[in-house]
């Protein structure tokens, strides 16, 4: 089965910042237990941003590396996990930039907080990189556990702690499937190799053992699901992001998702690749089910946090639409869509964030007049959800095209007429927000929030990428097509 | 009788489906929830250690040790936010668990 192995194949330069990222954070550890709590922010979160900083102009030189393999198979750098790994990077520095603010006044600024986000960082770079199950689930339990812990933050608010524990128990539960997946692939294929298993899926006479490996895939499905919070594994995404404080959510609603979503890529597209007519029958219904609960449980909601949860449900189903059509429109499709989700939510998150102070809470009603008192931040909000939406000439838009374009060349008609339906309904709860933001009258004493540079300066970015995406979308689309070009 | 794989097999399933009734089943008490964890975690040890030795390759044993690791983090993270959770609350009813519905 496995080959003899090379003494020792271990390139440590393929993955440097990785080894950044986890070293930085356990020395940070050290440095905000021994410094004083005034310097701590300053020191632990400075050093953080600079990291992350500093790893994202690595792989800015790095990223298209050609595709190779470290620790026998174990670790794969190619184009694809650059492209994925700077994503995770600005998903996190980004929420980071916003949060800086919050943080204090809030007393989140404890050195933990840097040093879990970039411990679940590293998880999901892990995740991006990985060319084993064995690598994959240690990468996936390190951004999970990480992140379990950030959920349950606060520490003196019951909501909080509600959605650590609810955020564990389920979390947990999906990694057990997955593994008992992982299990049942190993003891028909004998590896837990992506490139071996794929190889022994193509090959001949797995007929008696079909079941099984039927088995194992649905668990390995269901599991993975679960992280990016698609229908039916979608119970816990709602109350998490609810309670969760704003700045976790802001980063866990971008990064897992890119994390795990470069996960599917390398477990069903790789490893199972000679399964795909089983797999995306299920991706199937599971993209519909996404879909039809984004569009629809959405409605229903006050919390802004909360609708905002649903909606990214259904935005996975967009995403996963992409992946069920495969081939090299829909692999960019997913690579696009993801890009956009990214910042349109990071943004939306952060002016929550930012507006979020005694009075004005999460819910829709509070934000209520936003525009007349604070025009730029309206315009702001405004842009993030006409993008949401899928409203064209904003960056939304075209990563639905590009999905439903994909959908249609690969012979899914259904599915893109549903997902073109169900973002039809979507649109509504999207528009309410924007109603409520311009045409409702203002409390008198509402929205009197000073904006930090720093976080302005990263919300702006945000809005600055989904405008220039939405008008030129070929800024983004050439660098997703040389990374689709080359993936294996 | 010597024990052959589908006995391992067969006592795996059961541990693991065990361990998902006991979550999902159980209305009393967060602690049940976590040894159920540990029970479906223990149960894919067992899958993965009969597998090992019925191919003959130490992969899967490897794994084993991984999964041990990870299960013992897993259930330290899992305690704390309990402790923190009973500190706000005062309960760890799993029927209480309710604050966040819309």
């Amino acid at each position: 089965m496995t080959k003899p192995a090379p003494i020792l194949d271990m390139n440590l330069a393929l993955m440097a910042p990785e080894i950044l990222i986890g070293i930085v954070a356990m020395l940070l550890l050290l440095l905000g237990a021994w410094r004083s709590a005034e310097t701590r922010r300053e020191l632990v979160g400075g050093l953080a941003l600079l990291t992350l900083a500093t790893c994202l102009i690595i792989l800015w030189k790095e990223g298209m590396h050609w595709p190779t393999s470290t620790f026998n198979n174990q670790y794969v750098v190619d184009p694809f996990s650059g492209f994925m790994k700077i994503l995770m990077l600005l998903a996190t520095l980004l929420p980071l930039m916003i949060s800086w603010d919050y943080l204090q006044q809030h007393n989140l600024d404890t050195p933990e907080f840097f040093v879990l986000t970039l411990f679940a960082l590293l998880g999901g770079m892990m995740m991006a990189s990985s060319g084993d199950f064995i690598s994959l689930y240690l990468g996936l339990e390190l951004m999970s556990l990480s992140i379990y812990v950030l959920a349950a933050s606060r520490r003196d608010n019951a909501l909080s702690n509600e959605a650590g524990l609810k955020y564990f128990v389920l979390g947990s539960v999906a990694s057990g499937l997955l593994l008992y997946g992982i299990s049942l692939l190993y003891g028909v294929t004998g590896s837990t190799q992506f490139v071996e298993i794929q190889r022994f899926l193509a090959g001949e006479g797995l007929e008696h053992s079909r079941m099984v490996i039927n088995l194992g895939v649905t668990l390995v499905l269901a599991g993975l699901s679960f992280k990016v919070a698609a229908a039916p594994f979608h119970m816990w995404a709602p109350d998490v992001y609810e309670g969760a404080p704003t700045p976790v959510t802001a980063f866990m609603a971008a990064m897992p998702k890119v994390a795990a979503f470069s996960a599917f890529y390398r477990v069903f597209v790789e490893a199972f690749a000679p399964m795909h007519a089983y797999w995306s029958n299920v991706f199937q219904l599971v993209a519909l089910l996404s879909l039809a609960v984004g569009a629809i449980a959405a409605i229903a909601q006050s919390n802004l946090k909360r609708m905002l949860a649903y909606s990214s449900i259904g935005h996975v189903g967009y995403i996963l639409i992409g992946l069920v059509a495969g081939g090299d429109m829909g692999h960019q499709g997913v690579l696009v869509y993801l890009t956009i989700y990214v910042f349109m939510n990071i943004g939306a998150f952060g002016l929550i964030l930012m507006l979020n102070k005694e009075g004005i809470g999460d819910n829709i009603e509070d934000f209520k007049g936003l525009g007349h008192k604070r025009p730029m931040l309206a315009l702001l909000m405004a842009i993030f959800m006409f993008s949401m939406a899928g409203i064209p000439p904003l960056a939304g838009f075209i990563g639905k095209l590009y999905i439903f374009m994909a959908a249609v060349k690969a012979g899914y008609l259904a599915l893109a007429i549903a997902g073109v339906i169900f973002s039809a309904i979507g649109a509504f709860y999207y528009i309410r927000v924007v109603k409520v933001i311009y045409f409702d009258q203002p409390r008198e004493e509402a929205f009197q929030m000073p904006v930090g540079a720093m976080g302005g300066v990263a919300v702006a970015v945000c809005a600055a990428l989904v405008l220039v995406w939405g008008v030129f979308p070929a800024s983004l689309t050439s660098t997703v097509i040389l990374t689709v070009s080359t993936f294996r | 009788m010597t024990p052959t794989l589908h006995h391992y097999l067969t006592v795996s399933a059961i541990l693991f489906t065990i361990g998902v009734f006991g979550i999902f089943l159980n209305r009393k008490n967060v602690i049940t929830i976590l040894m159920s964890i540990e029970l479906m975690l223990l149960a894919v040890n067992v899958n993965l250690v009969a597998f090992s030795a019925h191919h003959g390759d130490v992969l899967g044993q490897i794994f084993t040790f991984f999964v041990l690791t990870v299960a013992a983090a897993e259930a330290a993270i899992g305690l704390a936010i309990v402790v923190t959770f009973f500190r706000n609350r005062a309960t760890i009813n799993v029927e209480e668990i309710d604050q966040l519905k819309g």
